[in-house]
């Protein structure tokens, strides 16, 4: 067990799950939605001891989730979210699939019904790069997060953090805590990333909670 | 109050009922009556480490036999053993036959003490929350309060979710393979069938063959031959038969098993009779028919699980058209509904229902990976 719990410290997850495990308070009940291979709920439930779920839609990863011991479900966020009682979660994570889904917004409302706080993780689509392939190139990008030609791309609702604000604005979500990563994943407090996250912020986290709860 | 080193490694038969008797779903009691079980493995000092195997509709208690040459290797013996998903070096593992069965617990072939006559017809109607309260006795017996696990596939698996449903509190986690909360119209209509095929045998005798030293080995062969056709798939009786013939190379122009999958199932239909009592057939399938677990419930599946702190694994088979994923996806949402602890697979396989009881690689992964991490979290240890 040593060896594999090795494989999951902080250091080796994704660096925008980095962030998200350190805003998740420990011993808490988390639904991570899009779950993958099980890195973050892995990390989370060995090392902060959560109660933790996933959803995830594709057999292979569940297959891998559950071999794992965690409690995953072969799910389609958009399908199984409403099966869930209201605020039955401390936390619901949704880490870069935002942008996968048909219905971003109500996938978002969901997120907030089912949990007392959200997090979200997704690329910045105003991020400096972006800008300048679509700017100097007149082409969508194809590089780290957007790697997949227009055409076969799963990212069908990409957005830019300012958008991401604007949405939460409407759905009279609270930002409670928000992070920008830079080029090389940083997050301090002097950097360009800080000051003009939309513009030099490569990943952005939110975490959120619903006005009056 | 019975000792720990009785049911070790062993076969064991015990008359329960007789203080209280079973309080049946049909509204009678029945007590004293005798389950036959089977265990592997040794309970540990706290007594927290006890699987119960439910079997499915012709299944028995010999899950593995690790200990005793037998003529045939119990059904699910590839789970079983060292290294293994159900390992007794870690596990104590318990399986009895179901109440209305026919290999040693009370059913309708067995004596009827009221009359000193097997019991036939005049065997109650059992449903699979009686099968569920029969064990539940049994583990009275064996002093076990809680269960590690609760795990079963297809009508198994209906006896894992009414576990899960009826004693939560005794349940740690439940494994309900291949199965569903209630018996599909389709399947109540193909169960039909097999118990048309026996009733029509003149040898049935209305129920009372045993009396009259007869079996309806036909009705039983032609009910056995239908029902296996469903626990496969199209895909896998085309990849291991296609229409090739049976030792002959060109057809007879009569009814004889031209085609290899004819003879097979005769052969099916035929092994069958041997093992199974044709009036214990006609009582499990009712007892499936009737299982449907949201109607104790007002209708409502989630209210079955309400307040569970069981953690559940559902596992289906892309395959399987008998308890297809729908049905497993139905018993996930119910217990999303009630924010339960639930792992659900679906195992990408052409073999159909019958994938539980085969070496399908990625079930037994997902199955041991489930366990262990229940195992962690119940303070078990590695063997």
């Amino acid at each position: 067990m040593t060896e594999t719990q090795a494989e999951y410290r902080l250091p080796s997850i994704r660096v925008d799950l980095q962030r998200i495990a350190e805003i998740i308070a420990p011993g808490s009940r988390v639904l991570d939605i899009g779950c993958g291979d099980g890195g973050l709920l892995y990390y989370l439930v060995h090392e902060k001891q959560v109660d933790g779920r996933g959803i995830e839609i594709k057999q292979e990863r569940v297959h891998l989730c559950v071999s794992r011991g965690l409690s995953v479900i072969q799910g389609d966020a958009e399908m199984d979210l409403k099966d869930y009682p209201a605020q039955s979660f401390d936390y619901v994570v949704l880490s870069q699939t935002l942008q996968a889904t048909y219905t971003p917004k109500e996938v978002l409302s969901e997120m907030l019904r089912i949990g007392r706080h959200a997090v979200v993780s997704f690329h910045n689509f105003g991020y400096l790069r972006v800008r300048l392939d679509l700017l100097l190139r007149g082409k969508m990008p194809i590089w780290g997060a957007f790697n997949r030609p227009w055409y076969e791309t799963p990212n069908i609702h990409n957005c830019t953090i300012r958008d991401f604000i604007d949405l939460c604005k409407e759905l009279g979500v609270v930002i409670e805590k928000r992070v920008s990563l830079d080029h090389s994943s940083r997050t301090g407090r002097s950097g360009l990333a800080y000051f003009f996250p939309n513009l030099f912020g490569k990943q952005a986290v939110f975490l959120l909670r619903r006005r009056n709860n | 109050m019975s000792q720990v080193s009785e049911v070790v490694g062993k076969g064991g038969k015990v008359e329960l009922g007789n203080l209280t008797p079973l309080s049946l779903d049909r509204g009678i009691n029945l007590g004293p009556f005798t389950m036959a079980y089977q265990t592997y493995g040794r309970l540990n000092a706290d007594r927290t480490n006890a699987i119960l195997v439910c079997h499915a509709l012709t299944g028995d208690q010999y899950v593995a036999d690790p200990h005793h040459e037998q003529e045939n290797p119990g059904w699910w013996d590839r789970m079983v053993g060292a290294g293994r998903p159900l390992d007794p070096e870690r596990y104590f593992i318990i399986c009895s036959n179901v109440l209305g069965g026919c290999m040693g617990t009370s059913g309708p072939k067995e004596i009827n003490p009221a009359t000193g006559k097997p019991y036939g017809l005049d065997f109650p109607i059992i449903t699979i929350a009686d099968i569920v309260r029969a064990q539940a006795l049994l583990l009275d017996h064996l002093n076990i309060e809680q269960l590690f696990c609760v795990i079963g596939g297809s009508m198994g698996g209906m006896q894992v979710l009414q576990w899960a449903s009826s004693f939560p509190e005794r349940v740690f986690s439940a494994v309900p393979i291949a199965a569903a909360a209630r018996h599909s119209a389709q399947n109540i209509a193909l169960h039909e069938v097999g118990r048309q095929a026996i009733i029509a045998d003149p040898d049935w005798c209305g129920g009372d063959y045993l009396t009259h030293g007869k079996r309806p080995t036909r009705g039983l062969a032609v009910a056995r031959m239908a029902a296996h056709i469903t626990y496969l798939s199209e895909a896998a009786l085309t990849r291991k038969f296609g229409r090739a013939l049976q030792d002959r190379k060109v057809v007879t122009y009569g009814f004889e098993a031209d085609f290899q999958v004819e003879s097979y199932l005769r052969h099916q239909g035929s092994a069958f009779v041997d093992r199974f009592d044709a009036n214990s057939y006609l009582y499990i399938t009712r007892a499936m028919d009737y299982f449907d677990l949201a109607s104790e419930h007002d209708g409502i599946l989630a209210n079955a699980f309400r307040g569970a702190q069981t953690r559940f694994c559902i596992i289906s088979f892309t395959s399987d058209w008998l308890f297809p994923t729908s049905e497993s996806r139905e018993v996930v949402h119910a217990l999303n509904g009630v924010a339960a602890n639930v792992s659900f697979v679906e195992i990408d396989t052409d073999t159909g229902h019958d994938a539980f009881l085969l070496d399908e690689p990625k079930f037994m992964e997902t199955l041991q990976g489930f366990l262990n991490g229940a195992a962690e979290h119940r303070g078990l240890t590695q063997p």
